[in-house]
């Protein structure tokens, strides 16, 4: 019985001062109509037996691949520290810190860790995770249905199709109408922008770098959207707006973001981390845990869970959202990798795969009939227009162990032949050279 | 706890009618119920009110509960010190607490709002 | 404690990757870039390593302490699952590999591990087809009830409303309404659903009917079979907060009984580390009639035995989660099945069970126990009698962590006054069991004789007791406000 540590004696034992005869008395109040009509799973396994399962399992993947592949989920360095600290038990095995004075550690890592995200995007306040950066979209476009009292979303095409196929699942029920204005040849088409935004309009969402990894600088369309009334939300990328101008200077009223980059594994696709922050006034639509300082009686500092009457367990209906569980492991991963790469190491990292993408893009852009989707500022990523079917040229290179991006052509129509091309500070100038030439080849 | 020149509604709100115009707040009880107050939420001035509907919430720590008006009108006035010192409700519910005053339509407060006697008895309840 | 930006010391480094060929402004214009670095703090490594050890010596978890905390499971985490986890063959795949056609093949493993955790949980349950996407417990309970409004609207069905017992914890209805339902609150009786009060709120707008089993007072609903039949009756739907699973696991199948949909915790009854509040993974179960509605992607099987992602689901409500749900988490739980097996799974729902029936019979006489029959996993107690004398819920749960224990879950559910809610989990020892009893009875004691002594407790803990007040009133959130 693994896990179960009682002897046959102390079962019989406290069977007797339950007052049954049998472990089975214990499910009397399970009717023998419903007792199950089959639990045909498979013998337990020993520890090796399963380790050895499932590493046979993680060697039918292949991952010994040259990887240009991005989308909002890059495969940045991940300082050691971060797994030594993350599996320290006293944080991986807590639950959600309700009970404060046994909890000080996870309170005061996540009032940190809010911390460095809002110093991060500039922004006033964060809460302490949601899903990933999808279901934080759709929570930022919530807050502000909520604070305008309206109920028109303008989204913009250069936001990631994930988050856009994500918010439309989200909003099937709610009698929200969304709006997708069309991107402008892989950039924000911002005039379209401002002329979306109506005095119905809640919400107006953009990314940056958007989805075709070009950059932006939305402080006049923020502007716009305060004098429309309309709540600007901003989507970022955690290691590059440690470069960026931030989404507080542009004047957001919610940031959100993806948080893989800072010190998760790519792992498939999660767990990840939603990073939500915002500007003080609309902290009280936040969903989700938020942390803060406070004292005991002594005046001593302490940390507490707060703003709970936000939340599922106080307002039931009417809460500002059903999150009870996040990714609080997650967020804490982010916080020790921010710690540890610090403002010069997180800058590094991002200039490195800046400067890395633009070798990558000169280098494509110079193969025959070879060109960038845009002519416009880019960071990590970019988007090239190939004279051929981008998916067949990524199959192809494939099979011979490189993977030069993402083909965009079931993502946007009539983008057949554009390839999403993303380094990091991980990528290699040989590896970009392997790039060139294979695609090269390929065309 | 129940002041005999008030009238009150089930939901726990008080009403004091000073000519064609209703101050209003939470009772004694309503207070004590939820807790320290950290946060009030009212209407605007000029925003309509609607007997028996939600106008604005409280919420404590570990409580939170809407405000229903108790008539029909126009917010002519609220009490924009709660904002800063929600406690004020909790220390004098009837005189420092109170939250909004709202022009009656019509002038009179709507049926349906309890005496004194009748708010006493369904705290007995 | 100090913060680790009060411990910045400008011009520091921790672990700095290398220097770029060139810097952001030679390819970016200035307007684009922001003016001045973001103010991390400026540690070393070492800095880091102290300040949280620091922080994770103030923490209790279950790797230190009992953490009997109600209707959250806290169980040990086997560590073979962390490693499991963490194979470079796992943490290395990109999720959009799985997206192009030509390198199918390269996410394989991968895939079966989704596609043989969807098989072996719907063995588990007795449902039809599960999705794994959901990324916690309540958002499975989204996705379910999306499933359920996608039904309605499928059929022509016109529902607007969800019913929730008062027991509900508080994601069920929230969770209501998020997906556009209003939410109608039924009354218990005797801890119960009751079938009468369930009848009159059942109408012809109502889409489905929310309920955990054992409810969220660890008893087992007697009138199911009634539940059932009321509920498909008006053509509603039933659904199952599966938070509770690790009291029937080898006991009852809720789909066998008739459930129609059925979110699990995987951080709760398959042993994933909780994390300090997440991530969790929160996958959803589903009868035969609603699996055309289940999120996307499906993983396939086909024929020649290979995997591949399905997107042609028509009448799908469409996606989720960015990708194929908290993968590393599912990973964990799907080695953990395969470490118990049948034998051993059916085993943790009886050892949970006894102990939670160990605990409450050696507690019986020494506070209230508003239940006092045969409980599943859990059962509640209520320090109604001590509250009269000035001790309440709190104070209990306070003055055990100065034993060293974890609290109880304290004032939920919200239908039992002064509430302590106790889930002592299967691998916990009569030991510790015993250990954690006779403190309890201790505290009780104290109670009586002294309850002035409890009022301030914790007294062990780096800090006493906290000004919640204070903080929701001041709303210090970050190091700046
Ligand atoms: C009965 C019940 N339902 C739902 C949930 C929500 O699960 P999660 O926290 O994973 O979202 C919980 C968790 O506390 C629970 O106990």
């Amino acid at each position: 019985m693994p896990y179960i540590p009682h002897t046959p004696e102390q079962t019989q034992e406290m069977l007797k001062v339950v007052g049954v005869a049998s472990l089975e008395a214990l499910f009397q109040d399970i009717p023998a109509s419903m007792r199950p009509r089959s639990f045909n799973l498979p013998d337990g396994m020993s520890e090796h037996a399963v380790c050895a399962r499932l590493e046979e399992l993680a060697r039918a993947n292949k991952t010994d691949v040259i990887s240009f592949l991005g989308g909002g989920f890059y495969d940045h360095h991940i300082p050691a520290i971060v797994d030594a600290l993350s599996s320290r038990g006293e944080f991986l095995t807590a639950y959600t810190p309700y009970q404060a004075e046994a909890s000080q550690g996870s309170l005061q890592a996540i009032f940190e860790y809010q911390t460095a995200v809002c110093r991060l995007l500039d922004m006033d306040c964060a809460n302490a995770s949601v899903y990933d950066g999808g279901s934080a979209l759709f929570e930022a476009c919530m807050m502000a249905v909520r604070a305008t009292k309206r109920s028109r979303l303008v989204v913009d095409e250069c936001l990631s199709p994930i988050y856009r196929t994500m918010l439309a699942t989200y909003t099937t029920n709610l009698q929200l109408e969304l709006v997708t204005v069309p991107h402008g040849g892989g950039v924000s088409n911002v005039q379209a922008l401002v002329d979306a935004m109506d005095d119905r309009t809640a919400a107006m969402v953009v990314q940056n770098p958007t989805f075709f990894g070009t950059i932006h600088d939305y402080t006049a369309l923020f502007a716009q959207a305060k004098a429309k009334g309309v709540v600007s939300v901003l989507a970022a990328y955690p290691v590059l707006q440690s470069i960026l101008k931030t989404p507080g200077q542009m004047g957001a009223d919610v940031a959100v973001a993806e948080g893989q980059s800072l010190g998760l594994p790519l792992s498939f696709g999660g767990p990840y981390l939603g990073i939500m922050t915002c500007s003080r006034d609309l902290v009280r639509q936040m969903p989700g845990r938020i942390v803060g300082r406070t004292v005991d009686h002594q005046g001593r500092t302490g940390y507490v869970l707060t703003l709970q009457a936000r939340e599922q367990h106080i307002r039931r209906a009417k809460a500002t959202s059903n999150i009870c569980s996040n990714q609080a492991l997650c967020a804490f991963r982010a916080y020790v990798t921010l710690c540890v790469l610090g403002p010069q190491g997180l800058a590094r990292m991002a200039e490195d795969a800046v400067d890395k993408a633009h070798y990558a893009a000169t280098r494509l852009a110079a193969l025959p009939g070879v060109r960038l989707l845009a002519d416009a500022p880019f960071g990590n990523e970019f988007a090239v227009v190939l004279p051929k079917n981008a998916h067949e040229v990524v199959d192809k290179c494939a099979s011979r162990g490189l993977v030069p991006g993402f083909p965009l052509g079931g993502y946007y129509a009539g983008m057949e032949h554009v390839l999403l091309v993303a380094c990091t500070e991980k990528t290699s100038r040989e590896q970009i050279g392997h790039l060139a030439e294979m695609v090269g080849g390929m065309l | 706890m129940i002041p005999d020149d008030l009238l009150y509604t089930k939901t726990h709100e008080w009403v004091r009618m000073e000519d064609d115009e209703a101050v209003v707040g939470i009772t004694h009880f309503a207070q004590s119920q939820l807790g320290d107050l950290t946060f009030v939420e009212l209407p605007k001035v000029g925003d309509t009110v609607t007997a028996g509907e939600e106008m604005g919430s409280v919420e404590s720590v570990k409580a939170a509960s809407e405000i229903y008006s108790p008539v029909d009108g126009e917010v002519v006035a609220v009490n924009e010190e709660l904002a800063d010192t929600p406690e004020a409700i909790n220390e004098d519910p009837y005189g420092e607490g109170w939250m909004v005053r709202v022009r009656v339509t019509g002038g009179q407060p709507s049926d349906g709002l309890l005496t004194p006697e009748e708010y006493a008895e369904l705290l007995e309840e | 404690m100090r913060t680790i930006f009060a411990k910045s010391v400008p011009g520091r480094a921790g672990t700095l990757p290398d220097a770029p060929a060139a810097p952001a402004a030679a390819h970016l214009p200035q307007d684009l870039l922001r003016p001045a670095a973001p103010r991390l703090p400026e540690v070393s490594e070492l800095d880091v390593m102290r300040h949280v050890s620091e922080l994770s010596r103030r923490n209790f978890g279950v790797d230190t302490n009992f953490y009997p905390l109600g209707s959250c499971t806290m169980k040990y985490n086997p560590r073979f699952m962390e490693y499991v986890a963490s194979l470079d063959g796992f943490t290395k795949l990109h999720p959009l590999m799985a997206q192009l056609r030509g390198a199918g093949h390269f996410t394989q493993g991968a895939l079966e591990v989704l596609y043989e955790t969807e098989r072996l949980l719907c063995e588990i349950t007795g449902m039809a087809a599960f999705t794994l996407h959901p990324m916690a417990g309540a958002h499975g309970e989204l996705t379910g009830v999306m499933c359920i409004a996608a039904y309605h609207r499928d059929k022509g069905n016109h529902k607007t409303k969800v019913i929730c017992p008062d027991s509900a914890h508080g994601t069920n209805p929230a969770t209501a309404a998020l997906a556009g339902y209003d939410v109608v609150n039924i009354a218990s009786v005797d801890g119960m659903i009751d079938p009468e009060h369930l009848e009159n709120a059942l109408d012809d707008d109502v889409a489905a009917v929310m309920m955990t089993c054992p409810n969220t007072l660890g008893l087992f609903e007697h009138h199911l079979d009634r539940i059932v039949a009321l509920t498909h009756a008006k053509d509603a739907l039933l659904y199952y907060d599966g938070a509770n699973l690790n009291a029937i696991l080898g006991k009852m199948r809720v789909g066998d009984v008739g459930f129609d949909v059925v979110h699990l915790n995987l951080h709760k009854t398959f042993a994933t580390p909780h994390g300090a509040g997440g991530p969790g993974a929160g996958p959803v179960g589903v009868a035969e009639r609603l699996a055309p509605f289940l999120p996307i992607s499906r993983v396939v099987k086909l024929k020649d035995g290979r995997f591949f992602l399905d997107y042609d689901y028509p009448k799908s409500i469409g996606y989720m989660a960015p990708f194929y749900g908290n993968f590393g988490v599912v990973l964990k739980a799907y080695a953990y099945i395969l470490r118990q097996g049948r034998e051993g799974l059916t085993r943790v729902s009886e050892y949970a069970v006894l102990n939670a029936n160990y605990m409450r019979k050696r507690l019986e006489s020494h506070v209230e126990i508003p239940y006092d029959r045969i409980c599943m996993h859990e059962f509640v107690a209520s320090a109604v009698a001590q509250a009269k004398r000035g001790v309440k819920a709190l104070d209990v749960a306070k003055a055990l962590l100065d034993k060293g224990h974890h609290a109880p879950t304290v004032y939920f559910p919200l239908i039992v006054k002064e509430c302590l809610m106790f889930e002592p989990t299967e691998t916990e020892s009569r030991e510790t069991l015993d250990r954690f009893v006779d403190d309890l009875i201790d505290i009780l004691t104290l109670a009586e004789s002294d309850p002035a002594a409890l009022q301030h407790a914790p007294h062990t803990t780096p800090v006493g007791r906290l000004d919640e007040t204070k903080a929701a009133r001041d709303m210090i959130l970050t190091d700046d406000a």
